[in-house]
């Protein structure tokens, strides 16, 4: 029993460090969505932000300075992406996935062309990583049967971009639905005319809602290559960011329900994890590779009927143009 | 001041009404030379405007006469190439629809603008926020909201969501969220389109109510009853020109439509007794459902006879579109049954568009650009889709090009379409000349049964009286015709017999000898319902004001 406890626990543990990277793309998918902008280029941002991250701190020694270079980057990318579909009204689908082949091919090449490693960073250690926190009173509470564990090995000990993560949902929910920002930013991925003839400007309004997600994908980026790992490594993203998409609109564009999804994909991994070479009574060894495509088909059945339909904002993936 | 002070300085100022406002007084707006082109199309030319404060005046034209273009600019959606812009005698550079709110200007848009999954509250608060956490502003704009609709009569429930009020409170909350901005100065664009007849009549008590408050009020349309019933100048634009300007009561219907369309018309349709003879098509309680299994068509049976018009009025979206699409063809019945001459249309035995042609039922689709040509095509293309497959266009293998151009040119002369040239691209055309390719297209054949939806939707003065003179001429030869509109005039002044359709079924038929607007539009809202929901928001009004 004590056994099964802690062997859950641990999958909880790994659970939350899996999910991380969904959580803070889910987010930036949710803003730039939310104001009418299709986001598939949540992949293509990740990518380069950890290659960002990783070149800057491998150069700095400062894992802030990675966090720093992560976050500029995802910006540009996000930038990039805003002036093709918002100023020059392209197709916002199109435009995504040129962000992710150009995050794909570009952290190769500039990998390769600074660190001669084939398109990998140099390890990192040291202050070049985000290390572990420990929250207050872990030590203390260590012994207190049930809450005890929960507490030190569950909540305590992860590194400081886990926390950023979780908090971002909430950050994410009270911007959205609690400020002057977020009403407008509903509204113009509602209805772009209302918000244009109330005098605010859509173009302005939708380029600070990619920036949002520019930020939260560069902070995504970093964890993935100077905190969850210790290097960038060739497409290290591997398909989180279009998970993560998955993830918003499994949860309807909405925060809370977006975590819930981001933990149900990351819990699925982490469980894929564990059970690799794991012989299940009855069943005998379940391939590795089915469980690592659960989240995919998961999705899919989902979003086929499961939860019903999914209603998009319905400005969504049509550029703003004023009538004639 | 409280609400009686200025109920009674207004009625001075009503009592001095009787007389035409002076000159002396400063106009609200006044447009000096304002001049816009869209490439080589003159939307605007040089037109001058004077609105005075505390009146409602009337801007109205045909389709493309430059009325929204010119309002348009007013509102800082479109910058004028030159002109001048004064608001209250204080020149104004308006730049954006911003410039427009600060100057005092609110407008009303044709289509609303208002965001369907939001609240009244948050509607109108939008833009207007007045500071960047919503906690604060928002119960400062529920009390200034609740305080306007006092104010202004205009009952509303701030919490309500948009997309679950009925098309009348979402123009309220439009004409709301000018008033929370301030507007001193209101432009309605084409506000009545949408509404029923009684809804149209509340909103015209608003406008009242909003005149003797001392707002000044452009109203735009093209419907000319409305114009008479309650403005008190009226401008006349022609062309992108202000043609004419004239007091109210100082002119007629008939002037008016003089003016706007430059000739004279006859606005009056005259026609002959009806004689109806043997039933040509009859539908028995037919049931459609939607994609989401909605109940759209439930339970309607209705017959044609030859030489009768019978018309279906409704608010738009109460199952006209739909009863069309299924007696045309285009959508498969759930129930009852459609009988053509000797053939039984059941949802056993369905039948194709095309085999409901064959049968001699023409059909003029409600909305022309999705359905009633392809206006990539030349016009040519047009005037023969869905006969292309005729012998007379075919040859062994290829078209028959100069067939199709004969024919096209033939139509084209007999139904008046202009510009004369059938390789020229359909989306070229005006919107009733289009029409009237499409109308000439169906007509052409002298079909049994003539299935019309929106004949003159978007169609100028001049091609309406047109278009009514063929309809009726159709009906006199012997053409059973099925005419649903949202113009309530027109199905009564054409119609025969009139069928009211709401939510699907049929709740009342009459002769139109018997018919009158009042008591087709209390049909039309369901009136039963209507009076419960109006009594509900009373209720809602009551318990917020006395919190």
């Amino acid at each position: 029993m004590d056994d099964f406890f802690l062997l859950s626990l641990s999958t909880l543990d790994s659970t939350l460090r899996l999910s991380t990277p969904l959580i803070l793309c889910a987010m930036a998918g949710i803003f730039s969505e939310r104001s009418g902008i299709i986001d598939i280029g949540l992949e293509g941002k990740l990518l380069a932000g950890a290659f960002a991250a990783a070149a800057a701190a491998a150069y700095s020694g400062s894992a802030m300075l990675g966090l720093t270079a992560a976050i500029f980057t995802s910006i540009a990318m996000a930038l990039l992406h805003g002036f093709a579909c918002i100023t020059h009204k392209g197709n916002q689908v199109v435009s995504g996935l040129a962000i992710n082949i150009l995050a794909s091919g570009l952290t190769v090449t500039f990998g390769i062309a600074w660190f001669h490693q084939g398109g990998q960073t140099p390890n990192l250690s040291g202050d070049a990583r985000f290390s572990p926190v420990t929250l207050p009173g872990a030590e203390i509470i260590r012994e207190v049967p049930f809450l005890g564990p929960i507490y030190t090995e569950l909540l305590s000990g992860h590194n400081l971009l886990v926390y950023v993560a979780f908090l971002a949902v909430p950050l994410t929910w009270w911007i959205l639905y609690k400020t002057r920002f977020g009403l407008r930013l509903r509204a113009v991925g509602e209805n772009p005319q209302a918000v244009d003839t109330a005098g605010i400007s859509v173009t302005f309004l939708r380029y600070r809602a990619v920036i949002c997600a520019g930020i939260l994908c560069g902070i995504a980026g970093a964890y993935l290559s100077t905190a969850h790992n210790a290097a960038f490594g060739r497409e290290m993203s591997a398909g989180q960011g279009y998970i993560a998409l998955a993830a918003m609109i499994f949860g309807k564009w909405r925060p809370v329900p977006g975590l819930l999804a981001c933990l149900l994909f990351g819990f699925l991994n982490a469980l894929a994890f564990r059970l690799e070479g794991v012989s299940v009574p009855g069943i005998g060894q379940i391939p590795v590779q089915l469980m690592q495509s659960l989240p995919y088909v998961l999705t899919v059945i989902l979003l086929a009927g499961f939860i019903g339909k999914a209603i998009a904002p319905k400005a969504i993936g049509r550029p703003y143009v004023k009538e004639r | 001041m409280t609400v009686e002070q200025i109920a009674t300085s207004r009625s001075d100022v009503a009592g001095g009404q009787a007389a035409p406002p002076t000159t002396s007084k400063t106009p609200a707006i006044e447009l000096k030379g304002i001049s816009k082109s869209f490439g080589p199309v003159k939307a605007n030319q040089d037109v001058d405007l004077k609105v005075l404060p505390g009146t409602i005046h009337g801007i109205i034209g045909e389709n493309g006469a430059g009325k929204s273009t010119l309002m348009s600019i007013l509102y800082g959606f479109y910058e004028a190439d030159s002109g001048d812009i004064f608001i209250c005698g204080k020149k104004q550079d308006i730049r954006s629809s911003k410039d427009a709110i600060s100057a005092g200007i609110g407008m009303v848009h044709q289509h609303f603008m208002l965001v369907e999954t939001f609240t009244v509250l948050e509607n109108v608060m939008l833009g207007a926020e007045g500071g960047s956490l919503l906690n604060k502003s928002s119960t400062l704009a529920r009390n200034e909201l609740l305080r306007l609709s006092q104010e202004y009569s205009l009952a509303v429930d701030p919490d309500a969501l948009i997309g679950e009020l009925p098309v009348g409170l979402q123009q309220r909350v439009e004409i709301l969220k000018a008033l929370y901005r301030g507007a001193e100065i209101l432009i309605l664009d084409e506000p009545t389109g949408v509404l029923t007849p009684q809804e149209t009549e509340q909103l015209f008590k608003i406008l009242d109510i909003l005149r003797s408050r001392g707002v000044s009020i452009i109203l735009i349309t093209h419907k000319l009853q409305e114009i008479m019933a309650i403005t008190d100048r009226v401008s006349v634009m022609r062309a992108g020109t202000m043609v004419s300007e004239r007091e109210t009561k100082d002119t007629s219907k008939n002037e008016l439509a003089e003016l706007m369309v430059g000739r004279k018309v006859l606005l009056e349709v005259t026609k002959d007794e009806a004689t109806p003879q043997e039933t040509l098509l009859e539908a028995k309680e037919i049931s459609y459902r939607d994609e989401d299994g909605i109940l759209r068509l439930d339970n309607v049976s209705l017959t044609l006879r030859a030489g009768e018009i019978v018309g279906i009025a409704g608010v738009s979206g109460n199952g006209q579109t739909e009863l069309l699409a299924a007696l045309s063809g285009i959508c498969a019945l759930h129930q009852g049954s459609i009988t053509i001459g000797d053939r039984e249309i059941t949802p056993d035995s369905p039948s194709s568009a095309k085999e409901i042609r064959e049968f001699g039922v023409a059909h003029v689709p409600e909305d022309r650009h999705r359905m009633g040509m392809v206006t990539a095509f030349d016009a040519k293309e047009v005037a023969i889709m869905g006969y292309h497959e005729d012998s007379a266009y075919n040859g062994a293998f290829l078209m028959n090009e100069k067939a199709v151009e004969n024919h096209c040119r033939q139509l084209m002369q007999e139904y008046d379409v202009r510009p004369e040239d059938p390789n020229l691209k359909s989306a070229n055309f005006s919107g009733g000349n289009q029409q009237k390719l499409v109308l000439a297209r169906e007509m052409d054949r002298a079909p049994k049964i003539l299935l019309v939806g929106q004949p003159t939707r978007g169609v100028d003065i001049g091609a309406i009286e047109f278009i009514h003179k063929n309809l009726i001429k159709m009906r006199d030869a012997g053409s059973a015709i099925l005419l649903v509109s949202v113009e309530l005039e027109e199905v009564l002044s054409l119609s025969d017999r009139i069928i009211v359709m709401f939510e699907g079924r049929i709740v009342g038929e009459v002769t139109a000898k018997d018919a009158d607007a009042c008591q087709l539009g209390l049909l039309m809202g369901n009136a039963g319902a209507e009076e419960k929901r109006n009594s509900s928001n009373n209720t809602i009004m009551t318990g917020e004001l006395s919190e």
